[in-house]
C-alpha cells in the first residue's frame, strides 16, 4: 500500500448492539454456532472496515473458535480485508467478458486519475484500487463493484462523475 | 420476436413483488405440491426431464430420489446461487426478477425430500440480490409460505441465506457445504455423496437457483408439459447469457436447443461493428470454446454441443469477433483458475501455475516452439486428477483453444524471440508475478 493514511483502528474492539444481535440471529440459523463465523466475519469488517489479528481473535472468543481457525477462514475468502482499504474499496473486473469491453482500460484510466496502481491506495485513504475477477455481471460490462454495489456499463464520463461524487463524499 | 412464453422470466411488471406474483398464479404450486405425496412430487420432476442447471446436467428428479425417505438425522437442502463461473449472470436475473417462484421451488423441493431446513448460498459480492432475496423471503415468511406450517399445511420449512466472501470454488457443491458450516470451502472426496453424508454428516442435496425455480410451472402444468418444451434430451427453457462483442448483452430465455446463430443475430443484434466472429465460449469460461465457423446451425442444448466437443456448461455465452487475441483470452481465464484453485490437489494447483506462466511467455513474445506440446501436456495432467471438477474446468479452455485455433499460437511462438535457456528446470520454477 502506497501513502497510508487509512482507518485507524477504534481503541475497543467490540461489537455494537446491533452487531451483536445480529450475530445472535446468524447463529440461530445454523445447528452449530460455530457455522456463523463467516457471518461474525462480515459483521465486523462492517463495523472496523477491516480484519486485524485482534478482531479476529475476539471474533474467535466470542463463538469459540481458535483464532488460527479464523485465520484460515478469512485468508481463504478474498472479500475479507486482511488489510485496511480506502473508504472506497474500486474493483474492476477484467475477466473475460469485461476484457473485451474494456475492462483493462478501466482499470488504466482510473489508475491514471487517481495516481494509484493496482492494489493501492489514495494518499487521502479515500480509494484502493483493485483488479477483480468476474462479478456476475458480464452483460453490463465494463464494470466494477465499489464497496456494496455494483456500477456497469462504465464509460470515461461515467467514471469521472462516479470518482467526483464519491471524492467530495 | 419468438412466440415462446418465458417460464421463469415473465414477462410481468414488478412480479418480484409478492402481491403481483399471488395475483399471478404464485404459490398455487405449492399448495398442489403439498397435496401430493413426496414421491409423486419427485415423479412429476422425473418426468419433466429438468437437468440441474449448475453446469453439470445431472437429472433433477434423480438427483432428488438418491435422498433417503427416512432419516434420523436432519436433511438439508442447499440452493447454489454462488454464480462466479466468469461470463454467467443469469441466477441473479431471478433473484431480480422473479425471487419467488425460487423460493416456491426451493419450498417445493423440502417437501419433496423431508427437508426442514434450506440454505440459499449466494457469492458476497452479490450485496443487492442478496438484499432483494431477504426481502422476497422475509415477505414469505410474513405469508405464511416459509415458517411454520408452509400454506396451511402441517409441514415447516425454514429458509435462510448464507453470504459467500469471494471464492469460486465455493460454486462447487461439497466446497459450498464446507462454507456453510464456517470452514474454508475446499473441496471433498466424494464419495460419500451429499445425499448421504452432506452438511454436518447429514443427508444433503445441492441445486441450482435455475433448477429450482423450474420447479413451480413443472408442479403446475405437468412434467409431460415441460418435457416438451425445448431438446427432449435437455427439456425446458435456459436462461441464456449473451455478452463479449454483442450489440444487446444480456439474459435471453428460450427453449433449450436454440439456434446459436439465432441467440446472436436475432437476440443479440449481431456482433458489435458488424464483424465476423473468431472464438465462441458457449457456456461459462471453463466450456471448451468453438470456432466461428462451427456455429452454422449448432443448436444450443448439453447433447447437440457434444457434437463440437463443448457443452452447455450455464450458458454463458462470449462472443468474440475476428479481431480477438485467443492466446490472450486464454491466458487471462487461465489467470482466473491460477488464482482460484483451491490448492487441495497437486495438479491443479501447479498445473494451473505453469500454464499461466507459460501462457504469459508466449504472449509477451518469448515463447518457445515446444511451449505449446508442454501446455498441452500440463493440461492432461490436471484433466482427470483431481478431487474437484475444477481441475477440468481449468484444463480444457487450454487444451481446446489449443486444438481449434493451434495458428494462433503457432503465429505468436514463431514470432517469439528465442532467448536461449541455460537451466530448463530452474526457469519454469520462476514463480509467475502478478
Ligand atoms: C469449480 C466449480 C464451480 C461451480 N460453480 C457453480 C455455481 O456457481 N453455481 C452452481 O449452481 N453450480 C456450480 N457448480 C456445480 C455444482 O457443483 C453442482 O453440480 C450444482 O450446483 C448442482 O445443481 P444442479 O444439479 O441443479 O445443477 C460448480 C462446479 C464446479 C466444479
Ligand atoms: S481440483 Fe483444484 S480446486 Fe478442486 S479440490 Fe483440487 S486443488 Fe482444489
Ligand atoms: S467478466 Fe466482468 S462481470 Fe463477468
Amino acid at each position: 500500500m502506497v501513502g497510508g493514511e487509512v482507518k485507524t483502528l477504534p481503541m475497543e474492539i467490540k461489537f455494537n448492539e446491533d452487531n451483536l444481535k445480529k450475530l445472535e440471529e446468524a447463529k440461530s440459523h445454523y445447528p452449530k454456532a460455530d457455522a456463523a463465523l463467516m457471518s461474525a466475519l462480515w459483521l465486523a469488517q462492517e463495523q472496523f472496515g477491516w480484519l486485524s489479528t485482534d478482531i479476529m481473535k475476539y471474533v474467535g472468543d466470542l463463538l469459540g473458535i481458535p483464532y488460527e481457525h479464523v485465520l484460515g477462514v478469512a485468508e481463504f475468502y478474498t472479500m475479507y480485508n486482511k488489510k485496511p482499504v480506502g473508504k472506497y474499496h474500486l474493483q474492476v473486473c477484467t475477466n473475460v467478458s469485461c476484457m473485451l469491453c474494456g475492462g483493462y482500460d478501466v482499470v488504466d484510466y482510473i489508475s491514471e486519475k487517481l495516481n494509484i496502481g493496482i492494489g493501492e491506495t489514495t494518499p487521502d485513504g479515500k480509494f484502493t484500487l483493485i483488479e477483480a475477477e468476474c462479478l456476475g455481471s458480464c452483460g453490463t460490462a465494463p464494470m466494477m463493484q465499489v464497496n456494496n454495489y455494483y456500477e456497469e456499463n462504465l464509460s470515461k464520463d461515467k467514471i469521472d462523475s462516479l470518482l467526483e461524487k464519491l471524492s467530495k463524499s | 420476436m419468438s412466440d415462446f412464453q418465458p417460464i421463469i422470466l415473465k414477462n410481468i411488471p414488478e412480479l418480484c413483488n409478492i402481491d403481483v406474483y399471488i395475483k399471478n398464479g404464485g404459490y398455487t404450486a405449492l399448495k398442489k405440491a403439498l397435496a401430493m405425496k413426496p414421491e409423486e412430487v419427485i415423479d412429476t420432476v422425473k418426468k419433466s426431464g429438468l437437468r440441474g442447471r449448475g453446469g453439470a446436467c445431472f437429472p433433477t428428479g434423480m438427483k432428488w430420489s438418491f435422498m433417503p425417505q427416512k432419516s434420523e438425522k436432519p436433511k438439508y437442502l442447499c440452493a447454489n446461487g454462488d454464480e462466479s463461473e466468469p461470463a454467467s449472470f443469469k441466477d441473479r436475473e431471478i433473484f431480480e426478477k422473479n425471487p419467488h417462484q425460487f423460493i416456491e421451488g426451493t419450498l417445493i423441493a423440502c417437501w419433496a425430500m423431508g427437508i426442514k431446513t434450506a440454505y440459499v448460498y449466494i457469492r458476497g459480492e452479490y450485496y443487492k440480490w442478496i438484499e432483494l432475496l431477504q426481502e422476497a423471503i422475509n415477505d414469505a415468511y410474513k405469508k405464511g409460505f416459509i415458517g411454520k406450517n408452509i400454506g396451511g399445511s402441517k409441514y415447516s420449512v425454514d429458509l435462510y441465506i448464507h453470504r459467500g466472501a469471494g471464492a469460486y470454488i465455493c460454486g462447487e457443491e461439497t466446497a459450498l457445504l464446507n462454507s456453510i458450516e464456517g470452514k474454508r470451502g475446499m473441496p471433498r472426496f466424494k464419495p460419500p455423496f451429499p445425499a448421504s453424508f452432506g452438511l454436518w454428516g447429514c443427508p444433503t442435496t445441492i441445486n441450482n437457483i435455475e433448477t429450482l425455480a423450474n420447479i413451480p410451472p413443472i408442479i403446475d402444468h405437468g412434467g409431460e408439459w415441460f418435457s416438451k418444451i425445448g431438446e427432449p434430451k435437455h427439456a425446458g427453457s435456459l436462461l441464456y447469457g449473451l455478452s463479449g462483442h454483442i450489440n444487446k448483452p444480456g439474459i435471453y430465455e428460450l427453449p433449450s436447443g436454440t439456434l446459436l446463430t439465432d441467440l446472436i443475430y436475432k437476440y443479440g443484434g449481431g456482433v458489435t461493428d458488424n464483424k465476423a466472429i473468431k472464438m465462441i465460449i458457449p457456456g461459462g469460461s471453463s466450456m471448451p470454446p468453438l470456432r466461428g465457423d462451427e456455429i452454422e446451425g449448432l443448436k444450443m442444448d448439453n447433447e447437440n454441443l457434444k457434437t463440437v466437443n463443448s457443452y452447455i456448461g450455464t450458458a454463458g455465452i462470449v462472443v468474440m469477433n475476428e479481431d480477438t487475441d485467443v492466446v490472450k483470452v486464454i491466458k487471462r481465464i487461465t489467470k482466473f483458475y491460477y488464482h482460484e484453485s483451491c490448492g487441495q490437489c497437486t495438479p491443479c494447483r501447479e498445473g494451473c501455475g505453469w500454464m499461466l506462466r507459460i501462457l504469459d511467455r508466449i504472449d509477451n513474445g518469448m515463447g518457445r516452439p515446444e511451449d505449446i506440446e508442454l501446455l498441452k501436456d500440463v493440461a492432461n495432467n490436471i484433466e482427470g486428477n483431481t478431487i474437484c471438477a475444477f481441475g477440468d474446468a481449468a484444463a480444457w479452455p487450454v487444451k481446446w483453444a489449443i486444438k481449434k485455433f493451434l495458428p494462433d499460437f503457432e503465429k505468436k511462438v514463431s514470432e517469439s524471440v528465442n532467448i536461449p535457456i541455460t537451466n530448463k528446470v530452474h526457469s519454469l520454477r520462476v514463480t509467475y508475478q502478478e
